[in-house]
């Protein structure tokens, strides 16, 4: 596809993901034997001139964040963040299966800049198959010899959205309810089993061999200059080719949708594009023309998120996509802060009731003022996030809302 | 030390300090459910939000550290309109029973919607359906009064380190559960209560007290317990110069050995107080019937008695065996008594048992 440009996914399909051998032939773990002759600050320093930002969603400098890891005589934890559990995100995954060599890699060269030999991957319950590929893929790379002293250990989920949150994916680790932590202490400062942990995304790790091999400079020139790199985007819903894409993070959403996406399916006509998994905002028409980058996304009260797009045609019910969702968070909501539990119980509720054409105006004003609350008030991301389509699609998509209210 | 501006007025306080506690020092009421000095902090009820210059979401007080030059409101619009919807959740989901409840005027729900002049809930739906039967003697479960604040799940573990209770399912199916949502009897629960003394709403109660009183009828009376030599403090609920419950006074002033802290019988071994089977004077048997005797009177018998018994027999054919229901200090005097007065090494006591 011309119009992808592939880095992580270069040589996708190409190598044996599984086989570090296949891995090193095409020029892996030369990022990780550089980071290891350099100077700790100065790999840290490098990861920072970089511009990697976080890909899991938050969009933080991954730089930054390892920073932030005190150096102490104590044990500090690199933990991927693989619990992919955003609707209609499958990058991770993806990345896994075409080049999971890239992740061990960018985890070992995270492990040399904290001073940590221990990494854990927390991979989504519902991928079993992947987590018997990465322990074949450790496996390997340890046997190359090319992991040293690093060692990593894949973790599996159980199927909570919320433990994609990363103090509540700390907490699923230890063996406890997933459960968010109020933050600070943040996880670089006392992570798993209160140690401080670096949780990055996979495709985060999976940027840094590339970074390490071609330097900062050549990463930050890709793509938008404040999120710059490439984006590993998954396509779903109304859409010609619902498939995944690499490109760079100044890349067009309208061309997401147009040209990779090749359109909206069957020729009908576009209604709305939501970005960034169930929790993002849906985007009309007339926003389509924003890069895809970080900032540009939050410009238009939407979030790139973990790069899902999901498509909707004209056909297509908002109101009644809206309702399904809010049932989503209603069941994945881990129940520990009052908005949140409560929260998108009432959600779904007053959705269901003016999904049913029973709602009033009222009905959506105390929809809207729930909404406020849970994003000023809940302890974390799923909670503040929640009410997202629901604000989106009443600021965009109002007209929907009006025909069910009686 | 920091400083920062709380409702306008400027204060310090060192390092470390939590919001919360920095705004009560400026003469705030933050209002709290799941916080607790005494317990690991939650953040989890979200009543103690305030709102901090600059921040975009608003912040749990309890769990926030204080940043120099935060400039900090207590009850803006934003932070009460989000405690009045969060009161509002919570109604949706109580059974508001205040009518019959026993918490009434000590449930921190009932406090916090008087104050905010929350008087039903604009997200009234479904209810929850956590009712549920458990024949134990001492505590009273009704869960559809709850409000998921863990403080008793945290008291169980961190107080008694009993770890009878936790969090079971997801959501707003989360429910305070023993393990497979048994009966506290076939848990680890050794029925302490202390789950009673932290419950901020009606949901946990004592069963023995029921219907006996609620706390604006009743004067709190401090004494010691007496069923050991610890030496806890109790507060006894004294209604009509009877006693109609035990309850924690968890001020280590008044509480220095327990903080409020009680085992199952302080805390509920109590009705043995107001039984007519209790003796209430020494008796003294006389041809196989006993008869009320004066305290003299009685010492006397049995000082004569025993002294009779040591001159015919020796001091050896005494023995004493003490409790543990006194205190030490009475329990050293048990032992120099045998030893100084009778003469004896025969002393023990039950908790060699």
């Amino acid at each position: 596809m011309a119009e992808e440009q592939r880095v992580i996914l270069e040589y996708a399909d190409k190598i044996d993901p599984k086989k570090a051998d296949d891995y090193i032939k095409v020029g892996g773990y030369k990022g990780l034997e550089k980071a290891r002759s350099m100077d700790r600050k100065a790999l840290i320093d490098e990861v920072k001139k970089s511009g990697l930002r976080g890909r899991g969603g938050a969009g933080f400098n991954a730089g930054m964040k390892w920073s932030f890891v005190p150096i102490k005589d104590e044990d500090r934890y690199v933990v991927c963040n693989f619990d992919e559990g955003e609707p209609g995100t499958y990058k991770d995954r993806i990345i896994c299966e075409k080049n999971a060599q890239a992740l061990l890699e960018g985890m070992a060269i995270c492990g040399a800049a904290i001073a940590s030999k221990q990494g854990y991957i927390y991979c989504r319950g519902e991928y079993p198959f992947v987590v018997k590929m990465l322990r074949e893929a450790i496996k390997s790379a340890k046997d190359s010899g090319a992991l040293g002293d690093f060692d990593i250990e894949v973790r599996m989920g159980a199927g909570a959205y919320v433990c994609g949150e990363e103090t509540a994916l700390i907490e699923s680790i230890e063996g406890h309810r997933g459960e968010p932590r109020f933050k600070p202490p943040f996880p670089g400062v006392a992570g798993l089993w209160a140690q401080p942990t670096v949780v990055n995304n996979v495709e985060t790790f999976a940027c840094l061999p590339y970074i390490m091999t071609n330097g900062a400079d050549w990463f930050a020139g890709i793509g938008a200059a404040k999120y710059p790199g490439t984006k590993v985007l998954t396509l779903t819903g109304d859409v010609e080719n619902a498939t995944y894409f690499e490109v760079p993070t100044n890349y067009m959403l309208r061309d997401v949708v147009y040209k990779l996406g090749g359109g909206v399916k069957g020729g009908k006509k576009f209604k709305a594009v939501q970005v960034g998994g169930t929790s993002g905002a849906f985007i009309p028409e007339q926003n389509l023309d924003t890069q895809i980058d970080f900032d540009s996304m939050s410009a238009i009260g939407a979030a790139l998120g973990s790069g899902a797009v999901f498509v909707m045609d004209e056909t297509r019910d908002i109101v009644d996509i809206v309702t399904r969702i809010s049932k989503f968070f209603e069941h994945e909501s881990c129940g520990k802060c009052n908005p949140c539990r409560e929260g998108t119980w009432r959600c779904r509720e007053i959705m269901e009731k003016i999904n049913a054409g029973k709602a009033s105006q009222k009905d959506i004003d105390n929809l809207m003022l729930l909404s406020r609350v849970m994003k000023n008030a809940a302890l974390c991301g799923l909670g503040q996030a929640a009410p997202i389509p629901i604000d989106s699609t009443l600021e965009h998509f109002g007209y929907e809302y009006s025909r069910k209210i009686v | 030390m920091l400083k920062l501006t709380i409702n306008g007025q400027e204060i310090e306080v060192p390092k470390g300090t939590m919001l919360l506690s920095a705004c009560q020092q400026a003469g705030a009421d933050i209002p709290t459910f799941c916080y607790d000095p005494d317990l690991k902090l939650a953040g989890s009820c979200r009543m103690c939000v305030v709102e901090v210059e600059g921040r975009r979401n608003l912040l749990a007080s309890c769990v926030t550290p204080c940043e120099n030059n935060m400039v900090v409101s207590t009850e803006s619009d934003r932070t009460t309109e989000a405690r009045k919807v969060i009161l509002e959740l919570l109604l949706a989901r109580h059974k508001v029973e205040c009518m019959t409840c026993e918490k009434v005027g000590m449930c921190k729900l009932q406090d916090y919607c008087y104050r905010y002049g929350v008087k039903d809930s604009r997200f009234a739906g479904e209810k929850g359906h956590f009712a549920m039967e458990d024949p134990n003697p001492f505590i009273e479960r009704d869960y559809d009064k709850c409000i998921m604040c863990t403080r008793c799940v945290r008291a169980c573990e961190e107080i008694t380190g009993a770890q009878a209770i936790n969090v079971k399912e997801r959501g707003h199916h989360a429910k305070i559960s023993t393990i497979f949502d048994g009966k506290l009897a076939d848990s680890t629960c050794v029925f302490c209560g202390q789950c009673i003394m932290v419950c901020p709403v009606g949901a946990l109660t004592s069963k023995v007290s029921m219907g006996k009183g609620r706390s604006m009828e009743y004067d709190r009376v401090l004494t010691t317990c007496t069923y050991c030599g610890t030496g806890c403090t109790l507060e006894l609920n004294v209604k009509d110069d009877q006693v109609v419950g035990v309850t924690s006074n968890r001020d280590a002033t008044y509480s220095p050995v327990n903080k409020g802290a009680l085992c199952v019988k302080g805390r509920f071994g109590w009705d043995f107080i107001h039984s007519p089977e209790r003796l209430t004077t020494p008796l003294i048997k006389e041809n196989g019937q006993f008869r009320p005797a004066s305290w003299e009177e009685a010492m006397d018998f049995a000082a004569n008695k025993l002294k009779a018994i040591k001159e015919k027999d020796g001091p050896d054919s005494i023995a004493m065996f003490s409790s543990a229901r006194v205190t030490n200090e009475e329990n050293y005097l048990a032992q120099k008594m045998m030893r100084a007065a009778i003469g004896t090494n025969n002393v023990d006591h039950c908790a060699r048992l």
